[in-house]
Formats: C-alpha cells, structure tokens, sequence
C-alpha cells in the first residue's frame, strides 16, 4: 500500500502511482501558495472594507499598500505557485514516472520563494506603492523588481522540470498512446506560461536595472505593451489549468468523460495559437496605437481564444449531463442538474466555477474587449468586476474544489468539518459574485478602479453607486469568509484530520445510478459503467439542457453586449 | 459573428472611436506648449509649477491639458456642438483621463501627445477623474471641464 517501492507509493484509493520525491515538492508548493492565499485575502477584506464608502477602513497610504500587495499575493504568488504543484502532480501520478530531477524542484522552490518574500517585506515597509502593474515611470525599490524577477525565473523552472519529466515518461514508455486529456491541458498552459514569463523577463530586468540606477528609463508605452504581453497570457495560463481542472473534477464527481477529445485537445490548441494576440485590449484606449490592429488583434484574434473558451463551455456540462442521463437521471431537461451532487464539494465547486466563469467573465469580458465599448470602461471597476469573476470565481473556486481531493489524496487525512466544506464553495461562490456585480454596476456609473476615495473633491456620483459599493464590501466580506474557511479547514485537516494511511479516502458523495444492474462505484466515486436499454431515449438527446443553458447564455449576452452599444453611443463623440 | 462585425461597423460609422492618433513628445516641451497657449488664449502668464489650474475659453480647434500628479492643468472651457483636438500628456507619471458622468476613458502616457477630437454635446461642468493610480494623493485628482 504505501511502502515505499523506487520512491513510489501507490494511492490507496485511486491506485495511481504516486512519486514520493514529487508528492513532497506539491506538498510544498501547495502549502505556500495556502499562505499567499491567506496574506492576499486578508489584504481582500480590507480593501473591500475601504472601497465601501461608508465604512471605508485603511488610510490612504495603506489602502495603496495593501492594493499593491493583494494583487501580486493573489494574481502571482497564490496562482503560481498553486500551478507549479498541478503540473508536478499532473505529470508524475497520472503519467507514473518519476520527478526527472529533484535538485530542479529544490531551486525552483527556493527561488519563488525568496522572490514572493522579498516582494512582499517591500510593499508592506512602504517601498513599492506602484500597483501590481507598477507602470513606469512609477518606481520601486529595486528589491521589488529582483523579487518578481526570481519568482518569474523560479517557475520557468518549475515548468521546465515539468517538461522534462514529461520527456521522461515517453523516454520510459510509462503510458501508452497520446497523454490523457488533463496533461494535454495542463501542457498548453506550461507552454503559455513558458512565453508568459519570457515576457515578463523582458519587461522586469530592463525595469530593475533602470531602478538600480544603471541604465535610463525603459519607454513607458513599451512597458505596458510588454508587461500585458505577460499580464494577458498568465491569464490564459489559469484558464487552461481551471479547464484542466473542470474536466478532472467533472470526471471524479460524476463520471462525466470528455464527449470528443479531439475537439477538447483543438480547443486547448487554439488557446496557445491565438491568446497572445489578444493582449491588445489592455491597450484599447492607449495612444500610439492603431485602431487596425487594435481592431484585429481584439476581433478575429481574441474570438478565436473565445471560441475555445465557448467549446470547453459546452463541452464540460454537456460531458456531466451525459454521465448523468447515463446513470438514469433523464426527466426533464434540467433533471440530471438537480439530481448532480451538490453536497460534493469537489462538485460545487466545479460547477460554481463554470457557471461563474461562463456566464459572469464571458458576458463581461468580451464586452470589455470590444475596441470602442472600452472607452467607457477602461480603469473603471468594471475590469476588477470582470477579473473576480474569471480568476476568482472560476480558477480560484476550481482550484479550491480541487483541494477538497488532493489534500486527502496526498496527505492521507480525511477532511474535518465536512459539513462546513460542503457550505464552503457556495459561500465563496456567492461572495464574489456579489462583489463583482457591485464593481461591474459602480464601474458602469464611473467609479474608478484604485481609488481610496471616490468623493475627494465632492460628489460625482449618485446613491446607486455607493449602494453597489455597498454590495462590493459585503460581497467581499462573504467571499473573504469562504476565503478563510476554506484555509482553515484545510490546514485544519492537515494537523488534526483522521489518518486514512493505507485507507481509500471517503467519497464526498457521487450520484447513484438509478438503472438496474449498475456496475459497483469505485471507492472515490469513479462510476465506471455505462448506460442501460431503458436510457435510449437520453442517448437520443443527450445534451439537451446544456443546450437551453449555452441558448439563455447567448441571449443574456446579446442583451448586455447592446446595451454597452446603446450607453456608448450616448457619449460625446470621439475620434 | 455579429460581434466581429460590430467593431469595424463603428470604426466606419460610429462616432465614438479610440483612434490612437498620438505623437512623441518631451514632457518638457508639452508643457511649455500648453503654457504658451494658456498665455494666447487668456492674455495671462501661467505655469504648471504654480500649481492652479486658471480657466482657459479657447475657439475650436488645438487644445491642450496636462496631468501632473495631482492636477489637471488647465481647466478648460469649450462650447458646446463645437469640435476640439484635445491634446493631452503627463508631466510625471501615468494618469487616467476619466470625463464624467460620461464615462469616456483614456489613457494618458508621459512622453506621448495623445489626441482626442471630441464634440461636447451638452452644456455643464464635467468632473475629469484621474483613474490611473499616479501616487499616494491620486484620488484628489479630480478636475473639470466646463461646456458652455
Ligand atoms: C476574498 C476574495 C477577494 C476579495 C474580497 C477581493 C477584493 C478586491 C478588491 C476590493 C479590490 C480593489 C479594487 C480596486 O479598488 O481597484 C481587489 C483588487 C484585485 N484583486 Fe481581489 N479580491 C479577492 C480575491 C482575489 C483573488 C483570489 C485574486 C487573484 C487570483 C484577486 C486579484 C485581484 C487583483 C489582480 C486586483 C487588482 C489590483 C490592482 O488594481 O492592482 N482577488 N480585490
Ligand atoms: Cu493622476
Ligand atoms: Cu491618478
């Protein structure tokens, strides 16, 4: 069971191979991006705390502060660190090879993390109030710069370690045929990610050397030019990983198989060809740049990394449906929705995240990248709206869902508290989707994103606005519970959970096939059958309720993509 | 597909477009371009390092506005259905040209002279929003726009 054979165990509950040298490096990387999560969501509180005018917390200076702070701990250190731990678990357990080297994963560890704390003692002694961002000619203290430059470095070898144990297990012919579908995703976010921080050398080590003095300043323009080359793409990093993750947790909690890999592993394909060609919409209202380009590279260019994004979309609920209705829940058209597991938390947390990231970021966000709408939304709180919705709702909540397997799975301890973790995902869910609506409407009315205060020199904006800013600080409160729930018990359950050394973990709980003569379920709820005679008719139209979902989808989004038409034509014309 | 159509559609037809149109320009030399026409337009000498932002009423045409930390200089006064080649750049960092209750939005970058032909529609005084953080005091940056 869990001897040690070559530096391996086999899970007991899942019967993969598990590369001890491997388990301890997604050990690590996990547990620290935890702490990141933890210093981000305290610094979220407060700053949701704030930007409610009417309770407005920190002063100045800190609300700047902890801004800086929250959106590297969250966006970079928490995201970052939580993907290196996905791609050494992805690439060793369901490849069975070992990590290719382990001195690798030790310099890559070290390096991320000198280079988060060095970030993080400077923003928090007063040395870099520039912004996650830190547009020049802002300027830093150079420690700031050298810490982002070793974090950046220090998951490029993570990444590449990644690759080379992918190398590896072809070398070792550890698998047969093309890699599952999970490390064919988790692929296309290293190879974006791989470009990613190539960029973001690029545009970092100019910066620090112009902050130690040694050359003159880098170009304003070009800095953000460059620095969205790295900011936009790490985006679709966390979307082909949250994609990644949405297939693996559809399939652990109801068995849900990818209905056509080939489409799914194209959809990943376009994501790596077109995404970095979308950069542009950061710069929509910029000077110096062509609205022809402007226009290309947001249209043809950004929707085609849409349409992967509508593909996984479809596919993913569309696969759970057809393991649903397979398993006998056909009434109806939602039947096999209500009938999903929602006390699963892996579940919820997953569909959350779908529904999250689909309807809320994928209205919100092609609206925004349209060239002309974003005049009237471009550094409004319409691009924090739209960003908890996308990284927060859907990769952050996937990313937790993901957690409620991994940490039983890795650290053999049964989760405590469960009923909470069941609540936890609706809880978080619910928060930010308040919060970002808040932001979206507020921003909307033109309320600024990063401003401490939005009445400074007198009333500007109207009681709606202060009531959504109201709904962002109690929206961000709620969130920051899930927040700290989540952290709790998972750390929680690493110092106190029940062992289950050599014990197949509890299942959360999966949907019972309702047919006849089921087959048995896997102890982590793997349904391993298929469907019955009697299920011919769900067989006919399998999908149709993902169907009447993509169909309300489309109709909200043509209702709010109008209207941003309609409100910006009310704007004085402009050239 | 619609969505694809849309935007060319307003870049041809639509009267609000971000067109970009931009020149490099020395922050220096901005600054004293948009003195110099402060001083033509209001027959007074007035420089950013003052710190105030005299109202200026100038015929259309050229226009210029400078952001500097936390300032927008000068207050402009412009008539309404009138066309106006805004000029506007920053002194130090990067500020956000945010006009209220419109909401239009643009990005002003030191080193670079961006310009934006507006058409005000309706008389009033416009809040001009700094919306890129500039620094500890950005959210006082708040100027006007008057529209007689
Ligand atoms: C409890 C959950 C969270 C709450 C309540 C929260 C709240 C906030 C608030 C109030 C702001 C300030 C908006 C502004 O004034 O411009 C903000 C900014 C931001 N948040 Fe969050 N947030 C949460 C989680 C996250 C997570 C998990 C991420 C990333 C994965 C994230 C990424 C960001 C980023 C990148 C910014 C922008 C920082 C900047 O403008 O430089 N947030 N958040
Ligand atoms: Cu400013
Ligand atoms: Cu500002």
């Amino acid at each position: 069971m869990s001897d040690n054979k070559n530096g391996k165990r086999i899970c007991a509950t899942t019967g993969l191979p598990i590369c001890l040298d491997a388990e301890f490096f997604v050990k690590c990387n996990a547990v620290l991006a935890v702490v990141f999560l933890l210093i981000g969501g305290i610094g979220a509180l407060l700053l949701a705390l704030t930007r409610w005018q009417t309770v407005h917390l920190l002063p100045v200076d800190w609300f700047y502060r902890i801004l800086t702070l929250h959106g590297l701990n969250m966006l970079i250190f928490w995201i970052l660190f939580f993907e290196v731990a996905i791609l050494y678990f992805v690439a060793t357990s369901l490849l069975n090879v070992k990590l290719a080297s382990v001195k690798t994963a030790w310099v890559s560890l070290i390096m991320m993390f000198v280079g988060a704390v060095m970030v993080d003692v400077t923003i928090l002694v007063g040395q870099a109030d520039v912004m996650m961002t830190s547009y020049l000619p802002l300027l830093a203290h150079p420690a700031f710069y050298l810490g982002i430059i070793l974090v950046a470095v220090g998951t490029l070898i993570g990444v590449i370690l990644y690759f080379a144990t992918l190398h590896k297990a072809k070398k070792e012919k550890t698998y047969q045929g093309s890699v599952p579908l999970v490390v064919f995703g988790a692929t296309a976010a290293a190879i974006i990610a791989v470009v990613t921080l190539l960029h973001g050398a690029i545009v970092m080590i100019p910066t620090f050397l112009h902050s130690m003095g040694w050359i003159a300043q880098p170009d304003p323009l070009w800095y953000r030019m460059t620095w969205w080359g790295l900011g936009h793409m790490s985006q679709q990093v966390n979307v082909c990983a949250m994609v990644s993750v949405w297939y693996l947790l559809g399939a652990l909690t109801t068995g849900a198989k990818p209905l056509n890999e080939t489409v799914c592993r194209g959809a990943f394909l376009l994501y790596i060809f077109f995404i970095n060609l979308a950069s542009a919409h950061h710069l929509l209202v910029d000077p110096a740049i062509s609205a022809g380009w402007k226009i290309w590279n947001t249209s043809y260019a950004m929707y085609l990394a849409v349409l992967a994004s509508m593909i996984h979309g479809f596919t993913v609920p569309a696969s759970v449906e057809v393991a649903m209705r397979q398993q006998g829940y056909v009434k109806g058209l939602f039947g096999w929705l209500t009938a999903a597991p929602w006390k699963n938390p892996g579940f919820s947390a997953f569909f959350l995240s779908l529904v999250i990231f689909g309807f809320g970021g994928g209205i919100t966000g092609v609206t925004l990248g349209t060239q002309q709408i974003n005049i009237i939304a471009h550094n409004t709180l319409r691009i924090p709206g739209h960003f908890h919705v996308t990284v927060v709702g859907g990769t952050t909540l996937a990313f937790m869902g993901l957690a409620f397997y991994v940490v039983p799975l890795l650290f053999q301890r049964e989760y405590i508290f469960k009923p909470l973790a069941r609540l936890q995902p609706y809880l978080f869910g619910i928060g930010i989707t308040v919060m970002a609506m808040g932001m979206s409407f507020a921003g909307s009315m033109g309320v600024s994103r990063r401003s401490w205060d939005i009445e400074a020199a007198g009333s500007i904006y109207g009681p709606a606005a202060h009531l959504f800013l109201a709904a962002v600080g109690i929206g961000g409160v709620l969130a920051f519970l899930g927040l700290l729930l989540f952290i709790l018990l998972t750390v929680g359950t690493l110092l106190f959970g029940r062992s289950i050394v050599g014990k197949p973990m509890e299942s959360w709980g999966t949907p019972k096939p309702l047919a006849v003569g089921e087959p048995e379920h896997t102890p982590i709820g793997l349904p391993t059958g298929a469907g019955s005679p009697a299920l011919a008719m769900a067989e006919a139209h399998p999908t149709q309720g993902t169907m009447v979902l993509a169909l309300v989808f489309l109709l909200s989004f043509a209702v709010y993509y109008f209207a941003n038409w309609k409100a910006l034509a009310d704007a004085w014309p402009v050239r | 597909m619609v969505m694809s159509l849309m935007m060319p559609y307003w870049h041809f037809k639509g009267k609000q477009n971000s067109s970009g149109e931009a020149y490099s320009v020395k922050p220096a030399d901005f600054i004293k371009r948009t003195e110099k026409f402060i001083l033509a337009n209001t027959g007074t000498e007035s420089l950013l390092e003052e710190g105030l932002s005299p109202v200026v009423a100038a015929p259309p045409g050229e226009i210029y506005l400078v952001a500097k930390q936390f300032l927008w200089f000068p207050t402009l006064k412009l008539r309404a259905g009138e066309t106006y080649r805004l000029h506007v750049s920053a002194a130090d960092f990067q500020h956000g040209f945010s006009l209220q209750p419109m909401n239009m939005n643009f990005q002003v970058v030191p080193g670079y002279d961006h310009v934006l032909t507006i058409k005000p529609q309706a008389p009033g005084t416009y809040p001009i929003v700094c919306n890129e953080f500039c620094g500890i005091g950005h959210q006082n940056m708040i100027g006007k726009l008057i529209v007689e």
